[in-house]
């Protein structure tokens, strides 16, 4: 967990849940696994906020417990987990892809499991079908069963998972139970694949509707009591959790990353072939797969969408008969090209044109960096010192003599990926955590103007609710004067303009991560 | 010796300058003196940002997703401070939860046991006091001396400043309680003489005030 990791967490979880729960969260991040009483006395945190917290953070999937260092006997203790709660900032383009898969449906299923942390399958498709049914025209309602094939479709598919099941933790009597053999220190927290049943539905019927929440009913539920009861039916799924499944979203982003690469590099037809082959080896390929698996010529030909009609020549001209993707190769590309790009913004085209030399010839002197570049050699000179400063390109020392005297040795350039894709990931760390700063820096410096265009848009709304005319509407909204209206302009456009930047700078988050996690598997 | 090169000529390094690129005759930049800037101008502008419907549609979800998280029960608020004085308006008016429990029901049997808050009601703590005089009533030597000095004192004449010192002793103690306010019952009831003779100095100078003609010495 580097410094620029912890921080970012840090501010995520300030965001959304609270300052308590992120100092608990920061300090389980620094500190490693911990127990009850050390986080509560480290942090000078009152025991109960701390066990609240902590209900939070595990609830949420950020921290996990397990058995103490010193065995079965030992306080539980607690480890949190930094992946996820970065994940926290890619929330709205997983919601944004189930809603391109699956509809509205799919988009509000994957909404609330997020929010919620984990949930039975009754309990979100029961509020997913009320909040359906409330946008939806008076007099329709949703029925719970078209939420329900809208979920078993994201089963299916492996968007959701079923939550693992929670190891025994040290409370549990030790000896009493022969027939299960257990290592006591061996604390690996189960994953959810572990689990056979991982995408098995729960055998449950649901039949109903969706509720209307009407805003005159509030006080006044004539089936008050009615309704408690049937909430609080059990369904049969009790104990069955279901979490999003980040792994296959993240193999879906990266399809799609591959899929509009080869569009732009090659053809569409290309495009569409390659698409075809990562749909058909999507359930099969594991994440960390290096290759798909092998196709024959003849799926894809007939898997290829109906009006794409290729013949068969041009489809082996393509490729062998059995093509397979590789796809640590194609994020080691993607890498590649998001890196090229960042120093061309930064340092402008003709750095880039170096970097992009020095990435494809590995090691090169001064002098040959000039020459192959076609930069005269004072501004290449510059220009190589200011990546150098920059860490973007390394020094390599080649001695010719025993002794190492600079006059005898050679110093070439050189550019190693991977750590330059570290860094760059680093960077992109600090770069989110100092924009989520300077909004909260914004709305803060514009709090009493805030408040006061929420006041009136609430007085604004209750007129309007209860009919009043157009004049005392008009009199109520030039409460705010011209310049205050063009302040709260100017600092929604600049919120927006940083929540935006935020979004993208994810992406390309998400490709350095990609391209560094594949590289560990080898 | 050791100092020949120095002051003479940029000074001698151990590598070629020449390899580096600073030839004869060069000038090197200005050394500087103070920290490079905190927003330096930038020599090439970023590109500008992307738009189109995925993207505004995303920045709307996310904004969303902010403001719902605030309304959420897993959004844990500090308790806020207690003010000097306990005030009217707080019973009406506080948001903030009061008690420690979680507003939403985890499932407990995926949490470790230590993490379930058992909330002690207030309205408990009412009848342990009597409880604990109705089943010790003679415990520790502290309240046998207190009860013989208030029945030693109930015997004389009450000197009102002692009485005063030793209720200031009681109220520490939460178990004496009741016994005070008996105590203060038989106070009030026997001295009426007592009363009007006690003087705590409220009406001294309040004369003085109403006619400022005359002066004050």
């Amino acid at each position: 967990m580097t410094a620029q990791e912890v921080r970012l967490c840090g501010l995520l979880l300030q965001e959304h849940f609270g300052e308590v729960v992120e100092r608990i969260g920061t300090h389980l991040l620094r500190g490693g696994a911990q127990n009850l009483r050390t986080i509560a006395n480290e942090t000078n945190t009152p025991l109960d906020l701390v066990k609240k917290s902590l209900c939070v953070l595990v609830q949420h999937g950020v921290c996990d417990f397990g058995s103490g260092r010193r065995g079965p006997g030992s306080p539980v203790e607690y480890r949190g987990n930094c992946e996820r709660v970065l994940r926290i900032l890619r929330y709205p383009r997983y919601i944004y892809t189930a809603k391109t898969l699956y509809g509205d449906t799919g988009e509000l299923i994957v909404e609330e499991v997020l929010q919620r942390g984990h949930m039975t399958m009754s309990n979100t498709v029961k509020t997913v079908a009320d909040r359906l049914t409330h946008n939806m025209e008076e007099g329709r309602s949703m029925e719970y069963s078209e939420v329900v094939s809208s979920f078993s479709k994201l089963v299916e598919t492996h968007f959701l998972q079923r939550c693992p099941p929670v190891a025994e933790t040290a409370t549990a009597a030790p000896s009493a139970t022969p027939a299960t053999h257990r290592t006591p220190a061996s604390v690996t927290p189960p994953t959810a694949e572990s689990n056979p049943d991982c995408y098995k539905l729960p055998p449950v019927t649901l039949t109903g509707r969706g509720k209307r929440r009407r805003s005159s009913d509030d006080g006044e539920e004539p089936g008050g009591v009615k309704k408690a009861k049937m909430d609080s039916e059990s369904c049969g799924d009790e104990g069955i959790y279901w979490q999003v499944n980040f792994e296959r979203f993240h193999q879906h982003f990266r399809d799609q990353a591959i899929i509009s690469a080869v569009a732009s590099k090659l053809d569409q037809t290309s495009s569409e072939i390659v698409r075809t082959m990562l749909r058909m080896s999507e359930v099969t390929t594991t994440p960390t797969a290096a290759y798909t698996q092998p196709l024959s010529a003849n799926e894809i030909f007939r898997s290829l969408p109906p009006n794409y009609s290729i013949s068969r020549p041009i489809l082996d001209q393509g490729g062998s008969l059995t093509g397979r993707s590789d796809l640590h190769r194609a994020l080691a590309n993607l890498a590649r090209a998001t890196l090229e790009s960042v120093v061309q913004e930064r340092f402008g085209s003709r750095s880039a044109r170096i970097f992009r030399l020095l990435l494809r010839k590995r090691h090169l002197e001064q002098k040959q960096v000039e020459d192959f570049a076609m930069i005269p050699a004072k501004e290449a000179k510059d220009m190589l010192y200011t990546l150098l400063s920059e860490n973007l390109v390394q020094l390599q020392e080649i001695p010719k003599t025993p002794d190492h005297a600079p006059s005898r040795t050679f110093y070439l350039y050189t550019v190693n990926q991977l750590p330059t894709a570290r860094l760059l990931l680093q960077h992109c760390y600090k770069t989110v955590a100092n924009l989520i700063e300077r909004r909260l820096f914004e709305t803060k410096e514009n709090k009493r103007l805030l408040e006061k265009s929420q006041r009136i848009e609430a007085i604004l709304a209750s007129l309007q609710a209860s009919g009043a005319e157009p004049e005392q509407l008009t009199e109520v909204e030039e409460m705010i004067t011209a310049p205050e209206r063009q302040q709260l302009e100017a600092l929604r456009h600049h919120i927006n303009k940083l929540d935006s930047t935020e979004n993208q700078v994810d992406e390309t988050i998400f490709l350095l991560e990609s391209y560094i996690i594949s590289t560990k598997s080898k | 010796m050791a100092g020949r090169g120095r002051g003479r000529g940029r000074g001698q390094m151990t590598f070629n300058l020449e390899d580096v690129g600073i030839g004869r005759g060069d000038s090197l930049p200005p050394t500087t003196f103070k920290p490079s800037p905190l927003f330096p101008a930038m020599s090439v502008q970023p590109v500008p940002l992307q738009t189109g419907e995925e993207v505004e549609y995303m920045l709307a979800l996310k904004q969303e997703l902010r403001a719902a998280t605030k309304n959420l029960p897993f959004y844990i608020r500090r308790a806020a401070n207690k003010r000097d004085v306990d005030r009217y308006s707080d019973k009406y008016q506080s948001g903030e939860p009061k008690d420690s429990t979680i507003e939403w029901s985890p499932d407990w049997s995926r949490l470790p046991k230590e993490l379930c808050i058992k909330v002690r009601k207030p309205q408990g703590k009412k009848p342990i006091p009597q409880v604990k005089r109705l089943k010790k009533p003679l415990v520790g030597k502290e309240e046998i001396l207190m009860k013989l000095e208030t029945l030693e004192k109930k015997e004389e004449a009450v000197n009102s400043e002692e009485e005063e010192d030793d209720e200031k002793k009681k109220t520490n103690q939460e178990e004496e309680q009741a016994e005070e306010e008996d105590y203060e019952e038989d106070f009030e009831e026997d001295t009426d003489y007592i009363m009007s003779y006690f003087d705590n100095g409220e009406e001294f100078g309040g004369d003085s005030d109403e006619n400022m003609d005359e002066a004050t010495y």
